[in-house]
């Protein structure tokens, strides 16, 4: 359940950026998350919940966004997105490749008044 | 009502005090490794193993990390090899400000391996870099030979797998083919150390992947 951690983490960037830009309350907070972490959206939002109490982010809606793993294969060069549990390149077989996607953990933005 | 865009790692902190302990390893040619497993898969016996293997040619610490207590700790201290304890309180795995804490403690320029037992748990400490060189999990056969499809985060981010109690194969109905296969398709790279920790059983192979890292990091200080 590290989920907790992270999202202390959004309330700390949220509530800064909300904050320095002059606003008291957050509205919306938006996030991306790579579908290679170890990241459970039932636990994010649990945690979401249990923290905005009390925050200027009480009444704040989540938005989550998962991207799907995607490599470049370094033998062959294609791209390709693929499942959690194969990174191999379905052109050429390869398993010498690069994740360009898919472990991301990212606050993409917020909306404040 | 604005639109205010972030676009920030949530973890920035974290990596950013991760890369703060690299540096502090690099500068006084420590090797540090993150030893990561569930509960009772042998992350202590396995230590112990190394230590044993390792310790007349490397100055070796170990930082253990526990939800609670100092049981581990204590048992590295009586073979005489430093240990400093984090209780994470709850937490489920460690993080860079508590390993830097550690490293804080610890007279690194009298070392050359510094060994982290991660709070046991196969999931929570595969997203926090805390500056190590190296990654490694530990899977015990009773746990299962499914276990990379059930977790495959942690397979794919170890950059060695030790698959610990090969001895009890037999009674667990240990499927070792399927486990490989599995763990190839999900980590082609890294290899896979098949040993008993308790019988010394293939242990060299693992200590000699680690004693050759040990070097390379202590000759590049010099």
């Amino acid at each position: 359940m590290h989920e907790m951690s992270i999202m202390e983490s959004v309330f700390d960037n949220a509530q800064e950026a909300c904050k320095s830009s002059g606003y008291t309350t957050i509205t919306r907070i938006e996030l991306t998350f790579g579908e290679m972490t170890e990241i459970s959206e039932d636990s994010l939002r649990f945690a979401f919940d249990a923290l905005k109490e009390g925050s200027p982010a009480a009444g704040a809606e989540l938005a989550i966004t998962v991207l799907p793993p995607r490599s470049q294969c370094l033998e062959c060069g294609a791209e390709y997105e693929h499942d959690r549990f194969s990174v191999r390149c379905p052109e050429c077989g390869s398993v010498i490749t690069n994740l360009l996607q898919g472990r991301e953990m990212r606050i993409d933005a917020i909306e404040a008044q | 009502m604005a639109h205010l865009d972030l676009e920030k790692p949530l973890l920035e902190r974290n990596d950013r005090l991760a890369a703060e302990n690299k540096a502090r390893l690099t500068a006084a040619g420590v090797f540090m490794v993150d030893l990561m497993a569930s509960p009772g898969a042998g992350k202590t016996s396995t230590i112990l193993a190394t230590i044993d293997a390792l310790r007349e040619n490397y100055r070796i610490a170990v930082i253990e990390g526990d939800i609670a207590s100092d049981v581990d700790s204590q048992t590295i201290k009586s073979k005489g090899i430093a240990a400093v304890q984090i209780n994470t309180g709850g937490a489920c795995h460690l993080e860079s400000d508590m390993i830097a804490r550690a490293l804080g403690v610890l007279d690194l320029d009298a070392l050359d391996l510094i060994i982290i037992e991660n709070v046991g748990n196969l999931v929570c400490p595969t997203d926090f870099y805390l500056g190590e060189d190296a990654k490694v999990m530990i899977l015990s056969v009773p746990e299962g030979d499914d276990k990379p499809l059930k977790y495959p985060g942690i397979f794919q981010i170890s950059d060695a797998i030790i698959l610990n109690k090969v001895d009890t194969a037999p009674v667990f109905d240990f499927d070792r083919e399927a486990f490989l296969s599995s763990t190839r398709g999900l980590n082609p790279t890294a290899p896979v150390f098949e040993i008993a920790a308790t019988t010394g059983q293939g242990v060299a192979i693992w200590t000699d992947w680690l004693a050759e890292r040990v070097e390379k990091k202590r000759r590049a200080l010099s």
